[in-house]
């Protein structure tokens, strides 16, 4: 066995210990800060798995928002579970007898890093690995089958994001731009901290969105660390700062702008005589510089559309609070 | 029987056996018990996304690759068009002196600039790319990248949920919302009978 296959087990092992720590506590605190670890070590994971992209999501995803968006529930609600934690039996026995049967069909799996599996050998992942250059001469294969040859799936992805915004947005109220603030007197050490922080993270975010083409990152990945930044901002500060900062009523506004203009390098696509989505017709002479051009404002709407709709939820759930009271 | 007969076959593939499989369905068991053992709406939230990070590892894994690296083409699998743009300006002056390599790459910026593609040159460069770096498969990294942010999305729904439920309510527990609901069912049955 090889040292990366057996630090991916001791990762593997740490997960399931946080999992089984996660059902076992009932201070919903823990429990949430600890899903946040357990974001963090599947990130670690990934990378192990050389799913670089993945991991990135993952990391400011799952470590950062959502963990975030679950604290503010959790000051909106209660943090602690009222029942005692006696082991249920039925959904024990459910969840036993599901996992047996899922594992009596892993036996004849593919092995784990097989390069003879079956995915591995399909014209697909063929195809992916050595044309994609000469299709767009992009070196990170992820960002273009993200935003070239699956095109039409990562427009439905940001379409489910926008869905879901504006859906928390009728849940939740439309928030007023005259709300008061989330911490009563900022903390001036995080305040500062924050303040040195965000800078950089902004920048970051930028050759995240623009680097995308040759390393890691694209428009999920700088969407999200853009939000990350503002809800800094907010969580350090004020939410009203924040607002100063970004506007609710123009972020409201960006959530579909980003898809709009998705939807637009498509059907500028069209007008130029290619099928939706086809970058190629952008550039007749140079296929691949037509390919750069529509990833690159492709990933631009996904980046403004994700960045957006997590600040929006933010706000809404920031705001909520001072509502009720 | 048939399983057996199945598992012996596998022991021939390369690999390092199926154990991620295991370790990925143990966690999405334990997220599928908090969801359904939980009462407290949180918690089944936190379970989901247990279970949603566990479906996203396991095709993670499937995508990995013995000894490969991540799916961003390096440097010495680029047919290197910026240089020999440059190699391209000064080949009036030494075009014959260019080694078999130079010749090799510059062929291949030929092709690219002109839009068609030999086959012949095809081939050769996809064999170069497949034998010097093993990359892992990069569709399964490009479906779950989508599925996160989407995932992190359709779980702040649940979190806005919830937090209407808690207002409505005044609790965030499964069965005391049933019996504040069925109370209140009893109540209108009443108000209707009187």
């Amino acid at each position: 066995m090889t040292f990366v296959s057996t630090i991916t087990l001791v990762f593997f092992f740490l997960l399931v210990v946080v999992a089984v720590a996660i059902g076992r506590l009932r201070s919903l605190f823990a429990a949430v800060m600890l899903s946040g670890i357990f974001s963090l070590l599947s990130a670690s994971l990934f990378v192990l798995m050389d799913a670089v992209d993945v991991a990135f999501t993952e990391a400011a995803v799952g470590a950062g928002i959502s963990t975030v968006l679950m604290l503010m529930v959790l000051h909106l609600t209660a943090d602690k579970e009222t029942h005692n934690n006696q082991v249920a039996v039925f959904p024990l026995l459910i969840s036993v007898i599901c996992g047996g049967v899922l594992l009596y069909a892993t036996q004849d799996m593919p092995h784990f890093g097989d390069p003879n599996a079956y995915i591995h050998q399909s014209l697909t992942a063929d195809h992916y690995l050595n044309q994609s250059y000469d299709d767009s001469h992009i070196p990170n294969i992820v960002t273009t089958v993200l935003a070239s040859y699956r095109g039409y799936d990562t427009l439905g992805e940001t379409t489910v994001v926008l869905t879901a915004a504006v859906a928390v947005m009728m849940l939740l109220g439309r928030p007023k731009d005259e709300e008061r603030e989330l911490a009563e007197s900022p903390d001036p050490i995080i305040e500062v901290g924050a303040k040195m922080l965000i800078p950089y993270i902004l920048l970051f975010a930028l050759y995240v969105q623009f680097h995308g083409d040759f390393g890691p990152g694209g428009g999920f990945q700088a969407g999200v660390m853009f939000a990350a930044a503002y809800i800094l901002h907010a969580l350090a500060g004020t939410v009203r700062s924040a607002q100063n900062a970004a506007s609710a009523d123009v972020v409201e506004k960006l959530i579909p702008l980003g898809v709009l203009l998705y939807a637009a390098v498509g059907v500028w696509c069209l007008f130029k005589g290619g099928n939706f989505l086809e970058y190629n017709a952008l550039d007749p002479e140079h296929p691949a510089h037509g390919q750069h051009l529509g990833i690159l404002l492709v990933e631009l709407g996904v980046g403004v559309t994700v960045f957006s709709a997590m600040l929006m939820i933010f706000y809404k759930f920031a705001l909520r609070g001072k509502e009720a009271e | 029987m048939n399983s057996l007969l199945a598992a012996t076959s596998t022991t021939a593939m390369s690999g390092e056996g199926v154990y991620n499989y295991g370790l990925v369905i143990f966690l999405m068991m334990t997220g599928l018990y908090l969801v359904l053992a939980k009462g407290n709406m949180i918690k089944s939230v936190i379970g989901l996304n247990i279970f949603q990070v566990s479906v996203i590892m396991f095709y993670v894994s499937m995508g990995r690759v013995e000894h490969g690296t991540a799916p961003i083409l390096l440097d010495e699998d680029l047919p290197h068009h910026t240089d020999s743009h440059e190699d391209d300006h000064g080949e009036d002056d030494h075009g014959m002196l260019q080694t078999g390599s130079e010749v090799a790459l510059a062929s291949t910026d030929d092709t690219h600039s002109a839009g068609t593609h030999s086959p012949q040159n095809d081939t050769t460069q996809a064999m170069t790319t497949t034998e010097s770096t093993v990359y892992s498969n990069p569709l399964p990294h490009v479906l779950m990248l989508t599925a996160i942010v989407v995932g992190v999305a359709t779980t702040a729904l649940a979190l806005a949920l919830v937090v209407r439920i808690r207002e409505y309510y005044d609790t965030i527990e499964e069965d005391l919302v049933d019996a504040i609901e069925s109370r209140l069912q009893k109540e209108e049955q009443a108000e209707v009978q009187s």
